[in-house]
């Protein structure tokens, strides 16, 4: 479960007001687009649910407790860009959370318990498409595979939240449509919330099952800081047609998968 | 005609105007050491070529009169002991400040100050300090190379651990890792390497310092000796000295280069492509 509530929610820095009055209830599961013009605050709301900053006023409760104020593994992420770790090769990056929840002083497995712990990245990096390349350095792989690296590494821990910013504005429009398909199959495999920030309104509508816009709501010329942004439009999409076909249509193609991405952590 | 920005040189020619500089100091050295003797066969000044490696020869492969020690092999253990004892110190010192100083936001408010002040010491007209109080024998020698390079490598570690991009760090946070954990696991790995190199750039001034203390209070030690016949004006000496310090620096110089692209594998895996 991940049910994600904001209540009165402010965030303002010294003589600037980012966000106002934010009022949000997601309930478990949705895929949530963060849209908007540059600055207008979805990227620190998104910071605020991560924990990475804290609300100046009002609170964030994740099913109905408040938000721990640091980032911890119940939220995974993935940013544009230096989301992976360019000194360890692929399958390290992948079973970097396994060794942090298994070895305390050490930060590292090995022998059976590191073999498992492969053996489960092997399985999460075969389901996006990056099981040939285990041996490889980041900086040898290309954007959008170091993306896919990302999720990847993400979703070993099982997030109950994964938060995206702008995570394919990198990419280029053919790599793009890959990861919307992947993105997808991976949301209805594993029940998470997601919450993506994208500055593009076209891939918020094509991803999410609701979008949320932020935008300005009052303006002073003379003061521009003086206000903040409020979510202006909370679209719920899932009434839509289009919507409910391509909901339908990938949780079908997760069954598919489902045994590939699921075996190997039985095993485990 | 190509302008001379287009004009590159191929292999032979690297090669060529890479040694071009070598061989025309020599040949000058050559010439006005020859000019010299010519003049007054018991010139002092510029020894020829046989005469250094006579010296050489001398110091190097046959023991001293008065202590049965080969003084140029003497001289060298001595130097590198200090000099690696400083340089250890100072890294290993470096390694734990400087993380902590760019990773720890308390420990960075704390300490910056302090350390950006304490950089701007001039190390050499401290030497009379550590004299007086660490004494004349190794300690204060190897505590001049410890304060003179130190805080240098504290700052640029602490720097590139500060550039690290806070995705990586809240990333880490993300799949569960402590503060010990992210320190062990990440932040560690990647300034190993930037600490080398930083090493390497303070090799320069680390060999400064030694060979200043060095020439102030020892009884043996490259620089030592260099001082000691400066009084004989024994150019036959001090020059082949000064040669073998340039070749020790110049090995450890490379040997750490060598060290880094071994042992970081993912540096090179970072060059050419984005």
């Amino acid at each position: 479960m991940s049910h994600v509530s904001v209540h009165g929610l402010w965030k303002e820095y010294p003589g600037q007001v980012v966000l106002e009055r934010v009022d949000l209830d997601i309930p478990s599961g949705e895929f949530c687009a963060l849209v908007g013009p540059s600055g207008c605050g979805k990227t620190t709301f998104l910071r605020m649910l991560l924990g990475q900053e804290r609300p100046t006023r009002g609170g964030i409760l994740l099913d109905g407790r408040p938000l721990v104020a640091e980032p911890g593994p119940d939220r995974g992420v993935v940013f544009q860009r230096y989301s992976v770790f360019p000194h360890l090769t692929v399958l390290e990056n992948v079973i970097l959370g396994r060794e942090f929840a298994g070895s305390r002083f050490l930060g590292r497995l090995f022998g059976a318990r590191r073999r498992a712990a492969e053996e489960e990245a092997k399985g999460i990096l075969a389901a996006v498409g990056l099981g040939d390349h285990l041996r490889k350095y980041p900086a040898e792989l290309s954007g959008g595979m170091q993306q896919r690296l990302a999720i990847a590494q993400a979703l070993i821990l099982k997030p109950k939240i994964l938060l995206l910013d702008e995570p394919f504005g990198a990419l280029d429009a053919g790599t793009k449509a890959q990861m919307y398909e992947l993105l997808l199959r991976l949301w209805s495999e594993r029940k998470m919330t997601v919450f993506m920030v994208t500055h593009d309104l076209k891939e918020g509508f094509t991803l999410a099952t609701r979008v949320l816009a932020f935008d300005k709501v009052r303006v002073d010329p003379t003061d521009p800081g003086a206000y903040g942004a409020r979510i202006t439009y909370d679209l719920l999409l899932t009434g839509k047609t289009a919507v409910r076909e391509r909901l339908a249509a990938t949780a079908g193609s997760s069954r598919e998968t489902e045994n590939r991405l699921e075996t190997p952590v039985a095993t485990h | 005609m190509r302008r001379i920005i287009n004009r590159r040189p191929g292999r032979g020619g690297i090669v060529f105007w890479g040694a071009l500089p070598f061989l025309g100091a020599a040949a000058l050295y050559a010439v006005a050491s020859a000019l010299r003797l010519a003049e007054n066969p018991n010139d002092k000044l510029l020894p020829p070529l046989s005469a250094m490696v006579a010296t050489v020869a001398r110091l190097a492969f046959t023991p001293d009169a008065r202590t049965g020690d080969y003084l140029m092999w003497a001289d060298t253990v001595a130097s590198l002991h200090r000099l690696g004892l400083g340089l250890g110190v100072a890294t290993a010192a470096a390694l734990v400040i400087g993380i902590a100083m760019g990773l720890i936001p308390y420990v960075r408010a704390g300490l910056s100050p302090f350390v950006a002040i304490l950089s701007m010491v001039p190390p050499m007209a401290v030497l009379p300090v550590l004299f007086i109080v660490f004494g004349l024998d190794e300690l204060s020698k190897v505590v001049l190379i410890v304060v003179g390079v130190t805080p240098f490598l504290i700052r640029d570690l602490a720097m590139r651990t500060g550039e690290l991009p806070a995705e990586q760090i809240v990333k880490a946070q993300t799949l569960g890792g402590s503060t010990w954990q992210i320190v062990l696991r990440v932040v560690l790995p990647q300034m190993l390497p930037r600490l080398v190199d930083a090493v390497r750039l303070s090799l320069g001034p680390a060999w400064l310092f030694l060979i200043s203390a060095e020439a102030i209070a020892a009884t043996e030690g490259l620089g030592y000796r260099i001082f000691l016949v400066r009084r004989y004006l024994a150019m036959d000496v001090i020059l082949p000295y000064v040669a073998w310090i340039t070749v020790l620096a110049f090995v450890s110089d490379y040997l750490l280069r060598l060290f880094n692209a071994r042992c970081f594998p993912w540096l090179k895996a970072g060059k050419g492509s984005a």
